[in-house]
Formats: structure tokens, sequence, C-alpha cells
């Protein structure tokens, strides 16, 4: 029978079915954090359980840390709570932790592929609904909560329903300002925030094959926000080549045996998908969002919709009520918004290339007056090697803040947030009432779109930028 | 966990669609450590004014829906990010049924981790049971999980489908990670296979 590459991994990880019961699925590698899990770890402490594979896991400390000032204590002592629980918890357990002072610290999304830690083919888990970065190796990566967390831990398993299968093709080149997230967005934009409830998208086509890995994790990362269980695309040389050498990476003989093994993964010819969504990548344009769901955004040409444009009524007082929300007027063009704050950063666009992008578009200007701009790279990884590479001179030189690594704005846990009724322009994955601070109106873009819009103090379309 | 079987409660309305985990516990609540309290902060934004008062425009503020153990809601309820806080502020308020067309998958699988069932009714029975709850307010529903029937007083009741795994955790309370354990040995083959076949998984 022709599979799909979600087929094949599910198969190969199925322990047990019993009848009337969700299939028991194996877990290869568990990553955590600390907002999700000391609730897993009580509830093993309190019915005498263990953890049964402890190899299997990695954690950092992401959501909650300061971006600066990293020498002091964590002002907020609830937060500060949380991270020294999750040390001893970490500490109690055997567990390999990269807390907030490890030069390997970071996003867990972005942390775990610099280690080589997910390979093609494994089924991955997390307390975390952005694990589904992680199919941009070919694994099967999922957010699970955090009841599902400690059935992990206990047990290494986790019922599950399968999924269905979608495949999202993506023909033809991008443009050359166009990225993975507005690939992300547009598909979103196309088939809502519900669009993939139920699914495991592939993700093919030519403007695929031709993404970066860091490209493709920024594809697979928004996944969830289609609603999707996970998001997949097929390894191939470039995924090889990135794992190669890395930390947790197969070794001598084994990496062959892994390499054969990687190879029989990608969906065979013909295998049949329960849906199939097609576009075309030229007609991609740099995206924003204008509401409060990622699904609500358009090409940067474009204008904030008006409510009687939608024929469904749902979405015509959703429109309402983001409008209302976010301060627009309908019909208002895009590149007319002004921003207050710019936010690159977050498990979506806080990798090397991100901040390359966006060096480049920054070089030689300024934020614009009244404009706060901030750069937080994904790991102390990043942060160093864009040192490196002297991009840190470029943001800082413009007027940038160049911060230590964690979640900060992306969902504002750790005191970086918005204040009611500021606009940012924001790498990070979700536009949500409140997402970003009480009152704050976010707007997602690229990170060569942010930068333009830092310097410019309102949006601008990156094609005839500079 | 509280077994559920059948109970008859006020039913709550919110018409909106699209509420995402962010909105039912927003992030400022998702340092604590403990599994309880997060009832006090359910749908805060929406709940609160900005000097703590209650907002009395939100809807589940309004009195005649104190004390419902349903809520009747908007498609794609449960969005976002992956927070088993959301369910546990939910259950902790005192809800422990949700009706609507759809949820998110993770929250789907969170609520009945934490003995809440979540109903899926397809878009007339929705818009039906809104108008009702509309039309009286404080309106008592009847939710029978044995036998997959919710009953209303206006005539709005219909038979649900539920997952008989799920629905048997559900009348039991039922951990589930002691059902997982049941099966330890076969976990135990399947780990010396996987590391045979994947033996580079294994290495470190």
């Amino acid at each position: 029978m022709k599979k799909t590459m979600y087929e094949k991994i599910w198969d190969s990880h199925l322990v047990v079915e019993v009848d009337g019961q969700a299939p028991l699925i194996y877990v290869d590698r568990h990553l955590m954090h600390e907002v999700t899990s000391p609730q897993a770890f009580e509830g093993l402490r309190l019915a005498n359980r263990k953890v049964r594979n402890p190899h299997s896991i990695l954690a950092t400390m992401d959501h909650c840390v300061p971006t600066k000032n990293r020498h002091l204590p964590i002002p907020d002592p609830i937060a500060r709570k949380q991270v020294e629980v999750m040390a001893e918890n970490c500490a109690e357990n055997g567990l390999n932790l990269y807390d907030m002072k490890n030069p390997n610290n970071g996003v867990i999304h972005v942390v775990v592929p610099e280690h080589g830690f997910v390979h093609p083919g494994m089924v991955v888990v997390c307390g975390d609904s952005h694990t589904a970065t992680h199919g941009a190796f070919g694994a099967l990566a999922f957010g699970i909560g955090t009841s599902e967390v400690e059935h992990v831990m206990a047990t290494q398993t986790l019922p599950q329903q399968k999924s269905k299968t979608m495949l999202v093709q993506v023909n033809g080149k991008l443009s050359k300002y166009s990225s993975a997230k507005d690939i992300a967005l547009a598909i979103i934009g196309k088939i809502g925030t519900a669009g993939g409830t139920g699914h495991v998208i592939e993700y093919a086509g030519e403007a695929i094959k031709l993404l970066s890995m860091e490209g493709r994790m920024t594809l697979c990362n928004m996944a969830i926000e289609a609603g999707a269980r996970a998001g997949l695309v097929a390894p191939d040389e470039k995924t090889y080549e990135y794992l190669k050498g890395k930390e947790f990476a197969p070794k001598g003989n084994q990496w062959d045996q892994a390499l054969a093994y990687w190879q029989s993964l990608p969906s065979d010819e013909g295998a049949v998908f329960d849906s199939i969504i097609t576009l075309d990548a030229a007609d991609i344009a740099p995206q924003v969002s204008w509401g409060t769901s990622p699904e609500q955004v358009i090409g940067v040409d474009g204008c904030v919709p008006a409510p009687e444009s939608f024929d469904n009524e749902g979405k015509r007082k959703a429109c309402e009520s983001a409008l209302a929300y976010m301060g627009l007027t309908a019909n208002t063009k895009m590149t007319d918004i002004p921003v207050d704050l710019v936010f690159i950063g977050s498990c979506t666009n806080g990798r090397i290339e991100d901040f390359r992008i966006a060096a480049e578009v920054t070089k030689g200007t300024k934020v614009a007056e009244g404009v706060k701009a901030i750069a937080v790279p994904g790991s102390y990884h990043v942060k160093h090697q864009a040192e490196d590479e002297g991009l840190d001179k470029i943001f800082i030189e413009a007027g940038w803040e160049w911060r230590d690594p964690g979640c900060s704005m992306c969902l504002a846990m750790n005191g970086d947030e918005l204040t009611k009724g500021q606009r940012s322009a924001s790498t990070s994955n979700r536009n949500f009432e409140g997402r970003q601070g009480k009152g704050g109106r976010t707007h997602l873009v690229s990170p060569a779109m942010a930068a333009a819009a830092a310097a410019a103090g309102h949006f601008v379309d990156i094609r005839t930028f500079g | 966990m509280e077994p559920y079987r059948k109970h008859e409660s006020i039913a709550a309305l919110m018409n909106r669609s699209n509420v995402d985990t962010d909105q039912i516990i927003p992030k400022q609540f998702l340092k604590r450590v403990e599994r309880s309290g997060f009832g006090a902060h359910l749908f805060h934004d929406w709940r609160f004014n900005d000097d703590g008062s209650d907002n009395s425009e939100f809807e589940l503020n309004k009195p005649v829906f104190k004390g419902a153990k349903i809520l009747v809601v908007g498609d794609n309820f449960g969005c976002g990010s992956s927070r088993e806080h959301a369910p546990w502020a939910i259950a902790d308020y005192g809800f422990n049924t949700i009706i609507s067309t759809s949820y998110a998958d993770i929250f789907y699988n969170n609520c009945f981790k934490n003995g809440i069932l979540p109903i899926k009714v397809n878009d007339q029975q929705l818009a039906a049971l809104m108008a009702e709850i509309s039309a009286n307010e404080g309106v008592c529903f009847v939710v029978d999980l044995e036998n997959q029937q919710v009953t209303t007083p206006a005539g709005n009741g219909f038979a649900f489908d539920i997952d008989p795994f799920r629905k048997g955790n559900l009348l039991s309370g039922l951990d589930d990670i002691g059902l997982t354990l049941k099966h330890v040995d076969e976990i135990g083959a399947y780990e010396e296979q996987h590391k045979k076949t994947f033996p580079w998984l294994w290495a470190q």
C-alpha cells in the first residue's frame, strides 16, 4: 500500500492497539519548558511514578526569562519560583536542562534543532503548541497538554487517535521579498485557523524544497495556527546536511543506518491524502495581519477589509470586533498603519537567517522617531553567531535593542510587553487580543517586513523599500 | 477526577467564535506551579475592568448565568496555545460541559483529562441552543453522558457522539496513566524492538 510520510511514522510508532481504546503511540523525544511542566512533575510525585526514559528529554527555560539584566534575580517572584521549580524537577529526575545561564539556553524550538536532538521519522512532543516546528525535519512533532506531559514521562507513550492528512502544495518560486513566514500566513489566510483541525499537514512543492531548514521550521511552526496537529516536510539533502555533526546526530556507522531509514520516509508517489490545497508561490506577497486571528491577514499592498466584504456572518462579526480592538478603519491601506514597537524573535522567526535578513534591511537605516525596536535572538548560539557576523552592530547603530534569548514579546510573560493601545510589527505567531500585553495590538509579519517597518515607522512594502 | 454522569444545570451563552486559550486564561497567570486556583482568572481580560471590578458587559458576569455548569460557545473554541491551564480554569470556575460546533485539537484532548465534556453539535443545533438561551436566560439543560443525550425545555435536545473510550473514562473518572501502564509489558517489548531498529536513538 502506498503511504504518506505521516502514515509511515505512525505505523512505526504503534505500540499497542486495544479494542475500544485509542492506540498507544511511542514517543522518541520529549521537549520541556518551565510553564507547562511543573504540574506534571507534581502528578508523578503524588502517584509515586518515575520518568521512564530521562534521555528522551531535553529541557530549557524560555517563557519567563528576562531578556536583559540576566545576571540579576528574576524580578517577578512567581516567575522566579517557576524557573527554580524547573531546575529542581530536572535535577531530581536526572534530566538534561539548559537553564538561564547555560550557554545552550534559548527558546526550546530554536535550541532543540541546534543540537540535532530531533531527527526525521521521530515522534516528538512538548507541552507547547509550537512543537510543530520540528516537522521541518520530517518528524511527527506536536503539542500536548500538561496531563499528557505527565503521561509521556511515566509511560513514554500517548494514547492518540490517527489524524487525517492534508497536502499543502506550494508550486513555483517565491518572489525575492517573500519568505517562509509569508507562505505560512498566506496558507492560514486561505484555509483559516480551523482549516487544518484534525489533520497533519505535509508541505510540498518547489517553493518548499527551496526553503532553507530555518525557513521550513518557520513554516511548520505555524501549522498549529492553521489548526493542524502537526506540519511535515519531507527530509532531503538539506536536512541531512543540517544534522550532520550536531551533538545528538547519529555518528559513524549509525549515521549511514539512520540515513537509509530517513531516505525511506518521504510519502510514496501516489499516496492518498484526505485533502489537498494548492498555492502558487509567485502570488504570495509579503503578508501583514490586520486582525486578532492569524487568518485575518492580507498582502501588504492591500487594505484593511470591511466587515461587509465577508459573506459569512461569523467572519463579518469577527472582522467588526477585530477592527474595534485593533483601532483600525476599513479600507485603510496597510502601508498607512503606523507602528509603536517592532519585535524580531520567537520560535517562529528567531533564527540566524531571520537576523541576517533583518540586518540586511536595517543596514544604514535608523529606527523611526517614537518607535521602539527590539531584537531577541532565539538562543545564545544564534546571538553569538550574529555577533560574530557583526549583525548586532547593525541593529544597535540603527537604534535597536539587542537582547538575550527568550520567548519575550511573543507572549509577553517575561515583562517585555505592549501597553494598552500600542501597536506592534511582530515576527511572532499569534495576534490574539492581549497576547503581547493587555490592549496591545499585534501585526504579524516576516523579519524583513518588521525591519522595514522599524525604519519607516509604518508598514512598508518591502518590495519597494530602500 | 470526579466521575461525570448526568446533571441539570444553567447553560451560559458566549456567542463568540475562535475563542483562543490566551483569552481563556491570559499568560500572566501561567506562572503558577499548582493545578488549582485558575478559575478566578478565567477570561480575565474580558471579565474584569482595568481597576479589577467586574465588567458588566461581559456575558458570564450576568447574574442569571451564575452557577452555570454548561457553556455554549461559537466555532473553533480553545484555539491557539496548548496550555492546559485553560481547561483547569474552566473546570475550576465550575463548568463541566461545553457545547460548540468545533474545538481546537489540543484543547479538546485536554478537556477529557479534566472531567470536562466537550459536546460537538452542528450549525443548526448550535443556533437553536443559542436562540433558546437568548430568549430565556437562565434556562437549564440536562446533559446525560450515559445515554449521550442533551434535553432542553424548548425541545432543542439532541443526541451527541463521543468516542467510547473517552466516554468510559469520563463516566468512571479513571486515570489515563494507570490505564496505559496496564500495557507496560507491551511498551517494554516495543522498546526492545525499537532499540534494534533505531539504535542511533539510543546511542547517547
